[in-house]
């Protein structure tokens, strides 16, 4: 790879793509209960080539807000917008990388990875397609597997395959909802690694759905945390370290410094949400 | 070899207890014939008697009944289990056919299609539907809702992720059915043959029993439940070639 890496931080000049414009919803309640605000009037761009990190208390609604930039859910007020347009549906310029990976089982490494090439939608010929899934396959570790089902395959592969099939269909956004969240602290470590990695050689703009603070400081280059649910914007955070970042960053003390401070305003929320669901059982 | 002899060793056991049961004298020797007359029995029946006509027969009648029955209970199998508004509607009244005996039914089918082989199949129709419809729609409401999110984000149209997700992930289910509709079919089948049959393995046993012809009713039962086992070895072989994909627990 000789081509230059751009640094994500010179993003303050690069164009607006995905924005939440005063987003709010609610879910109906069940008969007989009040209707539940999720999302409460948020509001924030991403730009270009931008790596954002959602963080916040589990069950706050981070999930919620990935899926409505991939095209599942609609805002009950407010726009979620694509280069200006509403999202309507999902499409293969937002690849989504689910927190259970939801490799096809009847399929075997190299299918699932070609799966999307042999779609309407970004059809491929054969030879084409044969080169791409050996692209990825080498880059995610996973060509002595191309023929195996994933039944026999560990957590952490299944992940990378995940990620292979989200990639051959070349996305320019991905969005990630706990993508390592399943996965022991290793392999965890080694697949942020070679997500920097692959995305130094293939830029995509990039929102992760993560409860990892050491994760999004390492990742991102920027942090939105959110609050309790009703969630909304608590803070919003530039990471300043420089890409291509190393593991070494984690030894360095501004890493440390942000770190604290986000995990103290993560820790802030995730009391208030206890408060919350304590004073909820209480009144029941 | 090992495993030969594991699985040969229960019938062996059961052939056994045939035989102390038949010489302990706690039973009218006429009440239980022993395993090597009822053998002696079987060989006569099938090269000098109807037995092969019989076999035939049922084999025939069970066969179209299935077809017939997982030719609709797929479709609406699928449709119950892929789509929960309609299954609260319709599940009751499937649970409510699902406990009907196929023999209780056997009154209003003679009125309505006669005593022909229509009314036996009709009689097996009915009862490997209700059973293929069930494991169908239980099977297809269990598929996560992941595979379709994950193929729409790739671009899947509806006719692409109907063709390359549902199906793939309704096959087993498909299969499954198959196999219980069988076993109910072939459990159902001396039923329908209580229907003026002349030929058949049910047939078979009722003329015996009024001959009261102990050995030839063994021998019907036993011919049963061997097709039935071989039918579903041969399924289950041919389940595991399709869908070798799919996890087995243990």
């Amino acid at each position: 790879m000789t081509e230059p890496v751009a640094p994500y931080d010179s993003h303050a000049e690069a164009r607006i793509r995905i924005a939440f414009d005063h987003v709010s919803l609610t879910f109906a309640g069940r008969t007989g209960s009040a209707a539940v605000r999720v999302v409460d009037d948020v509001s924030y761009q991403i730009r270009q080539g931008e790596f954002v990190s959602i963080i916040g208390p589990s069950g706050c609604g981070k999930t919620t807000m990935m899926n409505m930039v991939a095209g599942f859910v609609r805002p009950s007020s407010g726009a979620v917008t694509l280069d200006g347009k509403p999202i309507v549906a999902p499409g293969p310029d937002r690849g989504v990388i689910f927190q259970e990976y939801g490799v096809f089982p009847w399929l075997t490494v190299r299918e699932n990875i070609a799966f999307g090439l042999t779609l309407a939608a970004n059809r491929a010929d054969a030879p084409r397609r044969m080169e791409i899934c050996d692209r990825y396959m080498r880059l995610m570790s996973l060509s002595d597997f191309a023929d195996a089902y994933p039944k026999t395959l560990s957590g952490g592969m299944r992940q990378r395959l995940a990620l292979a099939r989200a990639y051959a269909v070349n996305p320019e956004f991905l969005l990630m909802d706990e993508p390592f969240g399943a996965l022991d602290a290793q392999t965890r470590t080694a697949m942020q690694d070679l997500l920097l990695n692959v995305l130094a050689a293939e830029r995509k703009t990039v929102m992760l759905i993560t409860h990892s603070v050491e994760e999004a400081v390492y990742l991102s280059s920027r942090i939105i945390v959110m609050t309790a649910r009703p969630t909304r914007i608590r803070e919003v955070i530039e990471v300043p370290f420089a890409y291509p970042r190393s593991e070494s960053l984690h030894e360095d003390p501004q890493f440390g410094a942000l770190r604290s401070h986000i995990r103290e305003l993560v820790m802030r929320e995730y009391a208030v949400q206890a408060q919350q669901s304590g004073s909820a059982a209480q009144t029941q | 070899m090992r495993r030969f002899t594991l699985i040969l060793s229960p019938w062996l056991l059961i052939i056994a207890i045939w035989y102390a049961v038949a010489y302990s004298g706690l039973i009218n020797p006429a009440l239980v014939p022993t395993p090597h007359a009822v053998a002696v029995q079987f060989w006569h029946q099938l090269t000098e008697a109807r037995l092969p006509r019989d076999i035939l027969m049922s084999t025939q009648r069970v066969l179209i009944g299935v077809i017939c029955g997982i030719t609709l209970a797929v479709p609406v199998g699928f449709m119950l289990g892929w789509y929960p508004r309609v299954r609260m509607f319709i599940d009751p009244l499937i649970n409510f056919f699902r406990a009907l005996p196929p023999i209780a039914l056997i009154p209003l089918v003679v009125v309505y299609f006669g005593i022909g082989e229509v009314a036996k199949i009709v009689i097996l129709f009915y009862a490997s539907f209700f059973a293929g419809v069930i494991v169908m729609y239980e099977g297809i409401a269990q598929i996560s809702p992941i595979y379709v999110r994950v193929a729409r984000t790739l671009g899947a149209t509806d006719a692409e992720l109907f063709r390359r997700v549902i199906i793939p992930l309704a096959v087993p289910h498909i299969l499954t059915a198959l196999r219980v509709a069988l076993g109910v079919a072939w459990a159902t089948l001396v039923a329908s043959e209580l229907i003026a049959a002349q030929q058949g393995l049910g047939a078979l046993i009722q003329n015996a029993s009024s001959f009261f012809q102990l050995d030839i009713i063994y021998v019907g039962i036993i011919c049963i439940g061997l097709i039935a086992l071989m039918m579903d070895l041969l399924l289950r072989a041919i389940g595991d070639r399709l869908v070798s994909w799919q996890e087995r627990i243990a």
